[in-house]
């Protein structure tokens, strides 16, 4: 403990209930869960949710992560209207329009895609990104809809598409149409490179399963954020098939750069200037 | 002896019967033919009424059969002049995947399918099916050949799964399926995709982006295994049953929901009954779509499956 906490600590005890202390405790200071030391709330924010002494990401949403990238204020948000359905009338211990309903007041979002137009240094572009706390962020036929739209559109108005993914994969409750988001967002990539037009695939922590075997791999340019869990098969499905324990950093984002799976791991500060570079690349 | 699934017992026994009274000395009195064909009738109709309320996970049973035919017995009873082509140039040869040039009806065609193995030692070299990225790697580098040389791709799909391993991972299971889903859209030749046995998640549509797809009555397709659903959804693997019904993996369904474009008849019994009957239906099948798809130009080979995958999936606006 530092002497600032020390002295801090004794003046809130003389002066504050128990209750109340603890609260402006947790708004002023936060630790970190990756080193565990003790932040100050405000430098963590300056940081965008990230350590401030060892650089871990904490979860941020997906509006979040698209604002670091863009210029202010010039997001504008298409096909907010999509809407799941349950085609399969899926139902495990809840009915999957429950789990929808529930996911839409926790997130306010229609479903996990949020996409749109935005800037980037003035330079126009099609940005769309999954929401984790939908549902796990999984990919049922709203969002891969919404993916291919999101490519549509910058065929139709000539710009280059970000993807920003975070996501548990495929959503179970759609089965076998969730599966063939895979294919239909990976053939839309393809007409996105015939004109000459270029992905920049961003991975955020988690990024697994269905959603990195189809258009999340597929960026022309591959960016991971630091730390993130990126992988086909989950930890815990392969500890199951091999009877192993996973050597430590297995999939994260510094293993995938070292196989060769991604072109960069960028730190949240560096993503706009970063990202901006490939955009002038792709020109 | 040949695996029996336990709701077949009632049918087996039967044909015990008949063995038997086959095997009487002293043969051919009317009286034992009439118990014979009476017999026989029995189990007729026994064998339909069991196959024909299959539920849902019985139906698993039999996709993932052992005796079902697989890719190597579709080429054997379909195509001439097979021959295989190994490895992705990259690591190495993975043989759950096979992949080769063979004729159909006299004309060149590229045969790619997952590949299962009859025993526990065949199973080890075949890796149960489960293909490895350099397994997937192979097989785009297959698609475009086929594609540059202008010659159909038939595509058999028999998969628990792509690989769930360290080296698998290690190697980018994710980015082989992913560049394959990209690869098969690129693709201007006519590709006809058999649903054969179990189409199991990613590692099933890394071969099965078909501009038609066919069925086998009795296989399954789905996102996830019916074992892997429960023990997510239901916190329990002994859930499967009703994951499998949930999971609407049946031709029947996948047809309503317009993923699949037919589905292939099954000898009574299974196709694991009869492999030359189940080859006959297969390839009537591959014969009448290859045929039309032959009319279609190039850029409307690619544009007609960009649209059939394009259109899948189920939403309001």
């Amino acid at each position: 403990m530092g002497i600032r906490d020390f002295l801090r600590d004794k003046v809130q005890k003389v002066n504050t209930p128990d209750q109340q202390r603890k609260e402006i405790d947790e708004k002023l200071w936060l630790k970190c869960s990756g080193c565990g030391e003790i932040n100050y709330h405000k430098e963590v924010t300056k940081a965008l949710q990230t350590c401030p002494k060892c650089g871990k990401h904490f979860p941020i949403t997906v509006r979040e992560k698209i604002d670091i990238i863009i210029d202010p204020g010039t997001f504008q948000e298409i096909d907010e209207n999509l809407k799941s359905l349950d085609p399969l009338k899926f139902k495990d211990s809840k009915k999957y329009p429950d789990r929808v309903k529930a996911a839409v007041k926790k997130t306010g979002m229609n479903d996990a895609f949020v996409s749109g137009i935005a800037r980037i240094n003035d330079r126009p572009v099609h940005i769309g990104g999954i929401e984790f706390g939908f549902l796990g962020g999984s990919m049922g036929s709203v969002v891969g809809e919404k993916i291919v739209r999101l490519v549509e559109s910058a065929i139709e108005k000539n710009t280059h598409v970000i993807t920003i993914s975070c996501s548990g994969g495929a959503r179970m409750q759609e089965s076998i149409l969730s599966l063939m988001q895979m294919a239909k967002t990976s053939a839309a990539l393809v007409k996105l490179r015939q004109k000459g037009l270029g992905h920049i695939s961003l991975l955020t922590d988690p990024t697994t399963g269905g959603v990195t075997a189809s258009y999340a791999m597929l960026g022309d340019i591959n960016i991971a954020e630091p730390g993130a869990l990126i992988c086909f098969a989950g930890p815990r499905v392969i500890e199951q098939t091999i009877r192993q324990t996973l050597p430590e950093g297995f999939q994260r984002s510094e293993f995938l750069l070292e196989h060769g799976m991604v072109d960069m791991v960028l730190h949240r500060q560096d993503w706009k200037s970063g990202i901006s570079k490939v955009l002038e690349f792709f020109g | 002896m040949a695996t029996v699934l336990d709701f077949e017992a009632p049918i087996v026994e039967i044909e015990a019967q008949l063995d038997e009274l086959r095997n009487l000395p002293g043969l051919n009195s009317d009286q034992m033919n009439k118990e014979i064909s009476s017999l026989e009738d029995k189990l007729a109709k026994v064998r339909a009424n069991i196959y024909k309320r299959l539920t849902p996970q019985q139906k698993v049973m039999v996709a993932r059969h052992p005796d079902r035919p697989y890719t190597l017995d579709y080429i054997q009873n379909i195509f001439t002049d097979f021959t295989e082509l190994h490895g992705d140039r990259l690591f190495r040869e993975d043989p759950a995947l096979v992949c080769g040039m063979a004729k159909l009806d006299g004309e060149p065609v590229m045969v790619i399918g997952h590949q299962k193995g009859r025993n526990t030692k065949e199973n080890i070299h075949r890796n149960f099916g489960m293909v490895n990225p350099e397994g997937y790697r192979k097989s785009q580098r297959l698609f475009e050949m086929a594609d540059m040389f202008k010659r159909p791709v038939i595509t058999f799909v028999d998969t628990p799964g792509a690989y769930p391993g360290i080296g698998a991972e290690e190697r980018g299971q994710a980015e082989a399926i992913a560049r394959s889903l990209m690869v098969m859209a690129g693709l201007k030749v006519p590709m006809i995709t058999v649903i054969a046995g179990e189409g199991g998640s990613g590692g099933a549509l890394a071969i099965a982006m078909g501009n038609r797809i066919g069925m086998l009555e009795h296989s399954i397709y789905a996102v996830i295994s019916p074992e892997g659903c429960a023990s997510i959804l239901w916190k329990d693997a002994s859930y499967a049953g009703k994951a499998a019904e949930a999971l609407k993996l049946t031709s029947k369904d996948l047809k309503e929901l317009n993923i699949i474009d037919e589905i292939i008849e099954e000898p009574m019994g299974g196709a694991h009954r009869n492999h030359p009957a189940t080859a006959a239906k297969v390839k009537d099948f591959i014969v009448r779509n290859l045929a039309e798809l032959k009319t279609m130009t190039p850029e409307q080979l690619f544009e007609d499956r960009y649209q059939k995958f394009r259109n899948m999936g189920v939403f309001a606006e």
